[in-house]
């Protein structure tokens, strides 16, 4: 096992290059799973609302929502 | 049987199709990775000039490869979107930006570990890394350009307008060890050519290669379909979705 992770002299180069993905990879499905969690969220928030954009904004001076 | 493709034109139909495609791309990338890993780092034999340094291949080519490939399929999407104002094509284009930049960012880290020992040096400005940079700026542009306009219309053609104009470095990216003297290696894979590595070095690539495919469109399908909920929240067909209990 120790001479697979020590990659012949190599393993900082190696699993930094790995770990690097490893982590990237994690922390975009971690994201993602937020994101479309979020949205639905958002989403449900507005039609309960009856908003057209789930901001309760108004243009200024005209009375319509944004 | 005939499949009327242009039904998926529409975010109703697309929405549940993507869901299904995600979820089993993102297995099969799971599956090749695990196959792709055990090759790359287990099976494969040690190199004689670069020693295990070479393992970082599997990851950086695939990356690196899917980099250049997002950004011209963003472009491509792109094109749709202003040609045809079509909103689920910008909606696409939009979904892949980010994740080309995550491959970009990827490709010039994992190069950057596997040029120290092979070449002394983390970076230089070499035609091949300056120009993949560049390819990483033009992701973050897209994406920096999206936040700064407010109406989304006005920025699916804003950021199509980009994304086409950048789509040129793409093939300077592609030929610059050709076209200059580089200090990176020129392709080691060819379509044309007897591949100028062992087979089983070959296999692991290709299967690193395959998942990294697997794993961009189950993270842009994901995306995508976020993305229409957030831009459709107003519309009936969200309401239903939301109502029948469906789940993100």
């Amino acid at each position: 096992m120790m001479h697979f992770l020590e990659m012949g002299g190599y393993a900082w180069y190696v699993w930094m290059a790995y770990g690097a993905v490893a982590a990237a990879i994690i922390a975009e499905i971690v994201a993602l799973r937020r994101r479309s969690r979020r949205a639905f969220e958002v989403a449900r928030m507005v039609q309960q609302a009856g908003d057209t954009d789930g901001l309760g904004l108004q243009v200024a001076g005209t009375g319509r929502t944004r | 049987m005939i499949i009327n493709w242009f039904r998926y034109a529409s975010p109703v139909s697309f929405y549940p199709l993507a869901g299904r495609l995600a979820r089993a791309f993102g297995i099969l990338a799971a599956l090749l990775a695990a196959i792709g890993l055990w090759i790359g780092l287990v099976a494969a034999p040690t190199d004689a000039t670069q020693g295990d340094a070479y393992r970082i291949i599997f990851i950086h080519v695939p990356t690196a490869w899917m980099a250049m490939f997002l950004y011209l399929v963003m472009a491509f999407w792109s094109a749709l979107a202003l040609g045809l104002n079509a909103r689920l094509s910008a909606m696409m284009a939009q979904a892949l930006a980010p994740t080309g930049a995550l491959m970009a960012a990827l490709a010039l880290w994992s190069g950057a570990f596997w040029g120290r020992p092979t070449w002394g040096t983390y970076w230089a400005w070499d035609a091949r890394m300056t120009s993949t940079l560049i390819l990483l700026f033009l992701y973050l542009g897209v994406i920096a350009l999206r936040q700064a306009i407010d109406e989304p219309r006005r920025a699916d053609r804003a950021c199509a307008v980009l994304a086409l104009v950048g789509a040129v470095n793409v093939p300077i990216i592609y030929f610059s060890v050709q076209w200059w003297n580089t200090l990176h290696q020129g392709s080691s894979i060819s379509l044309t050519a007897a591949p100028k590595m062992a087979m089983i070095m070959l296999a692991g690539l290709l299967f690193m290669t395959a998942a990294a495919w697997c794993y961009c469109i189950a993270a842009v399908l994901t995306r995508a379909r976020a993305i229409i909920v957030e831009r459709e929240r107003s519309a009936g067909w969200v309401a239903s979705l939301i109502g029948s209990g469906a789940s993100p």
